[in-house]
């Protein structure tokens, strides 16, 4: 392997601990003497909630805020700055820098969400815009762009199915959501939260909805099904229009976790297979950043049966003119303080012009070859092999397991990955889904170049090596990165968690 | 224009070709061969494009063109507020590796994130008195949700009183939260003249099912609620934990609210280094005591200090994640996987070049121009301003008796002024009434321009 990578390792101290008294990071303009002559800074505060300590922040000069970041961002590793970032589920994709410069232009950022509507006919008709191209891409008839997030959109969703029943009169007996063993943590969570009990059904030795369990599972007490598609494992569900129809039958509605959307766009649609509310993740097929952990995005489809119950305020367009219609008085109410991340929506509609439909559908089709250029040439090493139709194409993802190089050689997935990261590559998602033992879920997305791949490829196969010939030092990995393998256990043991500066420094002044 | 995407270094015909070779595969169309044909879309996606950067950089940016460009920083706030955002902090959150990285499953690789939330999870600990605080939350409002689910789950009850003045829109996302759980959102009743909350009005209606008692300080009004003493004292006489909503620039001059009894904080950090942005991405603030009832039912990402295995260097990682759902599931104290981490940096970011001076000036700075402001547009002919007899922070509420919001906000609109929030609809009992807001970022010249415009519009 030629690649050599060292990760920064500033041993950085927390800020707090470079801080010095009466240092200071920005000026305020002064006030005018006007302002400043007339007034008694005392008498601007009820005297019993004056603030009288000062809260302990830390004290430190511009430049050296700029460095203590600047060193920080040195010890992380992102999709831009780094190699490749497989993180299954996640389509870590290329993040175009035009989408961050057009999304700090200042008629972006220093807009209000309360300006009044004439003021802001520009936003509005991106974001009205953004959710036609949205609905084209998904079928579906109808769209809020509010939730946050793909776990706030599936709970957005859900509570629409909630709505549904509720209007339906069916909401006491519809208490149960049918959700794979594949699925995502986040849908049982989120049915949860909206009120429903969760069942979970077993998957196929195809690796999809079995629709014995699916019959048996489904009744008159049943309000939905969460899927994704193509699923977890990264194969299509090819039964898609049985299992829609098992669930209407049984009267309940459909659920598409669009997690997986970047497989199939111009390929398919979740509207066309049955599904009757949806979420996508801007952040994942729409290019948008990750953040270390968010922002995210995730709008939410529907077909015209669930419209009515959409939070308010929508975006309108008459004649020309847009405007934000709060009028629906069926609805679900707010689920986000505003418009939802809006800057993110932003990004999300340049990164859809810079495709085209056309763009679009080939880039699903270059993260399908990708993935299955990776997942084809390792699955017969040893140690992995590809669990569930290992024959079968994966979609924009493949499930790697490492389980027979555990039982050969006592190396687990945690160690695979932990090694990829010495090369400087990131590791796939670990451990997920659950129903692959040692699983490594590969996701190399679109913008990785086939040289990328082989890197990955590359490492994975010496990594392959190593476990079968030398256990020892993949045990100890990882070397290259800032600090080596955390002790993770002392993080959550109630003697010694400690989440904030201020029980660090109680702590150190116990010992 | 060529075929070859810039976004796509595969789509070059011959190493795509070479690919396919490699794997065995002889078309695209074989990786999508278990696709049933009835759901192959036939046509082809009606987006335009593709675009060149340049085309794309010339039609958003003309979009954006469109929103009118405004004399000064609107006069809105509400939520989300318009604050100065110094250049450290955009430079900052633009590193690739920050920008374009994701939750920090791998913790070795991403000291960088962690270590930046950590610090975040402390200085807002500081700033309200806390021990505990989450990673972030969506904004306020969820926040707020949030919290009320959380206190419900510690104290196994099922009431939330409000008060009857905050903000319509965090009280709807709040209802709509909190309903699947079937717990119940009462409004407690305001003092008309002061308009703190009714201490009388609250004791009658807090009782041994209520899980919370929730005040927002300053108040969606833009007062100071001076009973925020009385009202956590009620709170605790029934088992009720205290949750007290923040604006956290208020923090450097207003108590933290750990120091008056409150149990929970949440609230909004976008003024904390993040653009307005059209009201999103903002920043939900949660942060509690280090109680391990209470910690146990945080929802979110939390990050803990720990140390390497092999030389017990001092590192961070996400901990407690058997609360989360990747791993708890339908049990999990939240759905939340995804959040706002990027709007945390930037708010740990912002509070280190602020300092304790920085935050004690903003405080002053804001209350100083907002009092100006307040003064100057209450001595107008048939206005009152404020309605309330409070010490206000940076909003004030302005009363029009002789004329209607909307046609004041139409005509400073004209002008080029953003007016405040009408309230006619959320709070139709104050008349003809909007919420002004002033921050550090308007001038003496701002206001004073926002004055003549109004009193032309009295008048006229």
């Amino acid at each position: 392997m030629t690649i050599k990578f060292r990760q920064a390792d500033w041993a950085e101290p927390l800020i707090f601990e470079l801080s010095n008294k009466g240092r200071i990071g920005y000026q305020f303009p002064p006030l005018e003497p006007e302002i400043n002559g007339s007034l008694d800074p005392e008498n601007l505060v009820p005297e019993s909630l004056q603030r009288r300590e000062a809260p302990d922040l830390p004290e430190l000069s511009e430049l050296q805020v700029l460095r203590h970041y600047m060193h920080l961002s040195q010890m992380n590793y992102g999709v831009n700055s780094g190699l490749i970032y497989p993180l299954g589920s996640c389509t870590m994709k290329y993040n175009p820098i035009i989408n961050e410069v057009l999304a700090s232009h200042p008629k972006i950022t220093g807009l209000h969400p309360m300006q009044d509507d004439e003021t802001t006919q520009g936003i509005l008709r991106l974001l009205h815009t953004l959710k036609g191209y949205f609905l084209e891409i998904t079928g579906m008839e109808d769209a809020t762009l509010q939730p946050a997030a793909g776990a706030h959109g599936e709970w957005t969703g859900i509570m629409l199915m909630r709505q549904y029943h509720r209007d339906n009169g069916e909401l006491e007996k519809r208490t149960e959501i049918i959700i794979p063993d594949s699925a995502h943590g986040t849908n049982p969570a989120s049915a949860n939260m909206a009120g429903f009990k969760t069942v979970e059904i077993l998957s196929n030795d195809s690796g999809t909805v079995d629709l014995d369990a699916l019959t048996a599972a489904a009744g008159p007490q049943t309000a939905g099904l969460m899927l994704t598609n193509p699923n977890t494992l990264g194969v299509f569900e090819n039964q898609i229009t049985e299992v829609s129809e098992i669930v209407h039958d049984a009267g309940g509605l459909m659920y598409y976790d669009g997690a997986n959307l970047n497989a199939i766009m111009g390929w398919c649609r979740p509207g066309d297979m049955g599904f009757d509310v949806i979420h996508s993740n801007l952040h994942k097929t729409f290019s948008t950043p990750h953040g270390g952990g968010g922002p995210g995005s995730g709008p939410v489809g529907v077909k015209e049966l669930l419209a009515d119950y959409l939070p308010v305020p929508d975006i309108v367009e008459d004649g020309g003119v847009y405007r934000l219609d709060w009028d629906k008085p069926k609805s679900i109410g707010k689920v986000h303080g505003f418009h939802g991340n809006v800057n993110v929506a932003l990004k999300a509609y340049s990164y859809m012009v810079a495709m085209g439909g056309e763009g679009l559908k080939e880039s699903s089709e270059l993260s399908v070859l990708n993935a299955n250029y990776v997942s084809r040439k390792l699955k017969d090493l040893k140690g992995y092999e590809l669990t569930y139709d290992p024959e079968k194409p994966r979609k924009h993802e493949a499930v790697l397991s490492s389980g027979p190089m555990l039982s050969d050689t006592g190396v687990s997935a945690l160690y695979v990955s932990k090694k990829l990261l010495d090369y400087g590559l990131h590791a796939p998602t670990t451990y997920f889904p659950l129903i692959v033992p040692e699983a490594l879920m590969i996701e190399p997305t679109e913008s990785e170049p086939v040289e990328s791949l082989d890197a990955f490829i590359e490492a994975m196969t010496e990594i392959n090596e190593l476990a079968y010939e030398n256990p020892v030092e993949l045990l100890s990995a990882p070397h290259n990165t800032s600090v080596t393998k955390l002790d993770e256990v002392k993080a959550a043991h109630p003697k010694t968690i400690c989440l904030s500066w201020r029980r660090f420094c109680q702590i150190m002044s116990d010992e | 224009m060529s075929k070859i995407h810039r976004y796509l270094p595969n789509s070059v015909p011959e190493i795509k070709e070479k690919m396919m070779d490699e794997i065995g595969v002889s078309s695209i169309a074989d990786l999508y061969s278990d696709i049933p044909d009835e759901l192959v879309y036939k046509g082809v996606l009606d987006i335009p494009g593709p675009s060149t950067e340049a085309e794309v950089k010339t039609h958003v940016s003309g979009l954006l063109e469109m929103n009118t460009t405004l004399r000064c920083p609107p006069f809105l706030g509400g939520g989300v507020w318009p604050h100065y955002v110094p250049s450290v902090v955009d430079e900052v959150v633009h590193r690739a590796e920050f920008l374009t990285s994701y939750t920090p499953y791998q913790p070795e690789i991403s000291q960088g994130i962690l270590q930046s939330i950590f610090e975040y999870q402390s200085q807002v600990c500081e700033l309200v008195g806390m021990d505990v605080a989450n990673s972030s939350l969506y904004d306020w409002s969820t926040a707020v949700g949030e919290a009320a689910l959380m206190s419900s789950r510690i104290t196994r009850k099922t009431k939330v009183l409000v008060p009857d003045l905050m903000s319509h829109y965090r009280y709807s996302v709040l209802k709509t939260y909190v309903e699947p759980a079937g717990l119940s959102v009462e409004k407690v009743d305001h003092d008309e003249i002061t308009g703190l909350m009714d201490l009388e009005d609250l004791k009658e209606k807090v009782d041994g099912d209520t899980a919370a008692v929730y005040i927002e300080n300053p108040s969606y009004m833009g007062f100071v609620e001076e009973n925020a003493v009385d009202v956590g004292e009620i709170a605790h006489d029934t088992k009720a934990l205290y949750v007290v909503g923040v604006d956290p620039t208020s923090l450097g001059v207003l108590k933290a609210p750990g120091d008056y009894g409150a149990d929970i904080v949440c609230g909004e950090g976008q003024p904390l280094g993040n653009h307005m942005s059209y009201g999103g991405p903002l920043l939900g603030i949660l942060a509690c005591r280090h109680d391990n009832r209470y910690i146990r039912q945080m929802p979110g990402r939390i990050i803990g200090i720990t140390e390497t295995l092999k030389d017990q260097r001092r590192a961070y990682v996400m901990t407690l994640q058997t609360r989360e759902q990747h791993i708890r599931r339908e049990k999990a104290t939240s759905n939340i996987c995804s959040n706002q981490a990027l709007c945390a940096v930037a708010a740990g970011v912002y509070l280190s070049l602020m300092g304790p001076t920085g935050m004690r000036e903003l405080g002053e700075t804001i209350m100083s121009r907002a009092r100006y402001a307040q003064r100057k547009i209450g001595e107008l002919p048939g206005v009152r301003a404020p309605i309330f007899n409070s010490f206000h922070f940076k909003e004030f509420t302005v009363n029009f008796q002789h004329k209607r919001v909307d046609e004041i906000s139409k005509d400073l609109r004209e002008n080029g002024i953003q007016a405040g929030i009408p309230l006619t609809k959320q709070f139709p009992d104050f008349g003809e009434t909007s919420l002004f807001c002033v921050t550090e970022v308007h001038s003496k010249k701002d206001v004073d321009m926002l004055v003549s415009v109004l009193k032309e519009a009295l008048t006229g």
